[in-house]
């Protein structure tokens, strides 16, 4: 079990403040989302999660450690990451990209143990990228290589799992079929938190969401009492269709509300 | 991790380094039957041979084995790091940075204050380079801002070892330019393999250790931190690993252009191509090549030896060239 809390935690990206305040503590078992809109500090606030972003005041807490503290293996081990787009910098075979999940796992000389191979194979699966098992990943499909990402952060059996726009270029199925495997961690006992653009997959399969707006924290609650007409107008600055749908709400947005900013 | 090379890519490399220092010893202005070497080698044997093997031969293989290895490794390890295929210390000019540290020592006469110095001078120069070259390239991932920051890099290191052999008192100076240039083993001794040993070894341990940082890094400076990896630490041992390795190695045998380009680039595809599966590859086969190329300028028949430099240019640039096509989508 792993538990995140983060207290009064303020980021400076330069001159910009983009994260604001932020005091949150997240529980294992559950699928936290992150919303909000670009620029909000989504992103940034979870790579303060992980001691990637240093903060400017507060801190976070790692099962009670201060993340400053914790050494960068250790952090690896515990929460596994999987960065917004993140781009390839080298031709590795997609079985050797996955395989570098295990690499927090390794000592300085250690080879791939049978455990660490059976952790990798079943990481490829999980995400749907066995069949991609022996392709070069920078000439893969943007999907493909976002599932291939994804494999890599699964890889790591990690007891939590961080995810920046997993769903990020990725077919229906496979959004579906992303967001149950968020959901199947998170029931199993890890600590999921992931940022989403889409409202309806966010209300659908998230337990808790977080919204965020201009660096802040505006709201934390189950899906359909943060999702409001007026936070959506507020934050977003669009009208939006909200239909609760017996369990499995639809949030199709309509349009711009007038007074926000383009 | 688990570098799932083909088994015998390894075992061939050693065979491959195997028969070029037997070669090594064996060809030259006089060939010498592998006989005659084991009756050296024994303890028997006559004078000539003697004094051809022990003498002259042996330590200009050890020095071809030992430069090679550590141009051949720094190539792949600087690739890795930098994420960038055209990396190597000549490239970057580290190479010509050294030399220009080794030039200073040699024609200034501080070596003759204590043996040390040359190779102290040689490393010093590489590192303030290499800090130079990561200073100005920035923290940029485009290869083209960090080709640019060595070329202005070698240039400028270029021009001060013509600078210092034309300011020293040297009658030769015109040849010596060129054997920096373009690097030489020619008449080493074994004081010259007592200079580049240590050091290769420290070089080669300190850039051997960071296999797995590489592999991280594919993933980019974040991806890598995310899975542990402590990216400081690995920069300080990638810099002062090729610094004291490719500093010992300039400072016995000049600037060798391209070995580090060529090698990688060669085992690369009989590898994973994951950076750390190519490290100990780039090692033997680096160590290869320079020792062919070495065998070559012996055998060419000219009036004085060609320099090594001329060689691997001539097998460097087809690897640029192809990279060219490639950029290009002609290939």
């Amino acid at each position: 079990m792993v538990s995140l809390t983060v207290e009064g935690l303020s980021v400076r990206l330069g001159r910009h403040a983009a994260v604001r305040d932020v005091s949150v503590t997240l529980a294992p078992g559950q699928l936290v989302g992150i919303i909000g809109p670009n620029g909000a500090g989504k992103s940034t606030l979870i790579r303060a999660m992980l001691g990637l972003a240093r903060p400017q005041a507060g801190r976070v807490l790692i099962d009670g450690q201060d993340v400053a503290r914790i050494d960068r293996r250790s952090i690896a081990r515990a929460i596994a990451y999987l960065p917004q787009g993140q781009t390839l910098h080298w031709p590795l075979s997609v079985e050797r990209l996955v395989a570098l999940g295990r690499l927090p796992h390794l000592g300085p000389l250690s080879r791939l143990s049978d455990e660490d191979e059976a952790a990798v194979e079943a990481a490829m699966a999980r995400a749907d990228v066995l069949h991609l098992k022996g392709r070069i990943a920078t000439e893969l499909s943007g999907g493909e290589r976002a599932r291939v990402l994804l494999a890599r952060a699964l890889a790591v059996g990690a007891r939590g799992l961080i995810a920046d726009e997993p769903l990020a270029a990725l077919d229906p199925g496979h959004q579906i079929d992303v967001m149950d495997l968020l959901r199947d961690e998170a029931r199993g006992g890890a600590l999921v938190v992931t940022v989403l653009h889409d409202l309806s997959m966010a209300a659908r399969w998230c337990d808790r969401l977080l919204l965020m707006d201009g660096g802040a924290l505006v709201a934390d609650g189950a899906p359909m009492d943060v999702l409001t007409e007026q936070a959506l107008a507020h934050v977003y600055g669009i009208t939006a269709c909200i239909d609760p749908g017996n369990g499995w709400p639809l949030i199709l947005p309509t349009g711009r509300v007038n007074t926000r900013r383009i | 991790m688990t570098p799932r090379r083909p088994p015998l890519l390894i075992p061939i490399l050693l065979l491959l380094l195997v028969a070029a220092a037997l070669g090594s010893v064996m060809l030259g202005a006089v060939a010498i039957s592998p006989a005659r070497i084991w009756a050296v080698l024994t303890g028997g044997g006559d004078d000539v041979a003697r004094a051809i093997i022990i003498d002259l031969r042996l330590p200009r293989m050890l020095l071809g084995l030992l430069v090679g290895a550590m141009l051949g490794l720094s190539g792949a390890a600087l690739q890795g790091y930098l994420r960038n295929p055209l990396a190597e210390p000549s490239v970057l000019g580290a190479s010509n940075a050294a030399a220009l540290g080794a030039v200073c020592a040699l024609y200034f006469g501080l070596s003759a204050l204590h043996p040390l110095i040359l190779p102290l001078l040689a490393i010093t120069t590489a590192l303030i380079a290499i800090a130079g070259l990561f200073l100005l390239a920035g923290p940029s991932e485009s290869p083209l801002t960090l080709i640019l920051a060595g070329i202005a890099v070698a240039t400028l290191a270029g021009a001060g070892i013509s600078l210092s052999l034309n300011l020293s008192p040297n009658p030769f100076a015109a040849m010596e330019i060129m054997s920096w240039l373009m690097g030489s083993l020619e008449n080493r001794s074994y004081v010259h393999v007592s200079v580049a040993l240590p050091c290769i070894a420290i070089g080669a341990t300190l850039l051997l250790a960071d296999g797995r940082t590489l592999d991280a890094l594919t993933l980019g400076e974040e991806g890598a931190q995310a899975l542990g990896a402590n990216l400081n630490a690995a920069r300080l041992r990638m810099m002062l690993g090729v610094a004291i390795g490719v500093g010992g190695a300039v400072a016995v045998s000049g600037a060798i252009g391209f070995v580090g380009l060529i090698v990688p680039h060669i085992v690369r595809p009989l590898t994973d191509r994951s950076p750390s599966a190519v490290l100990w590859p780039s090692l033997l086969g680096g160590a290869v090549l320079l020792t062919l190329a070495d065998i070559g300028v012996r055998l060419i028949p000219s009036v004085n030896e060609l320099k090594l430099g001329v060689v691997t240019a001539m097998l460097g640039v087809p690897v640029f060239l192809i990279h060219l096509m490639r950029e290009r989508r002609l290939w």
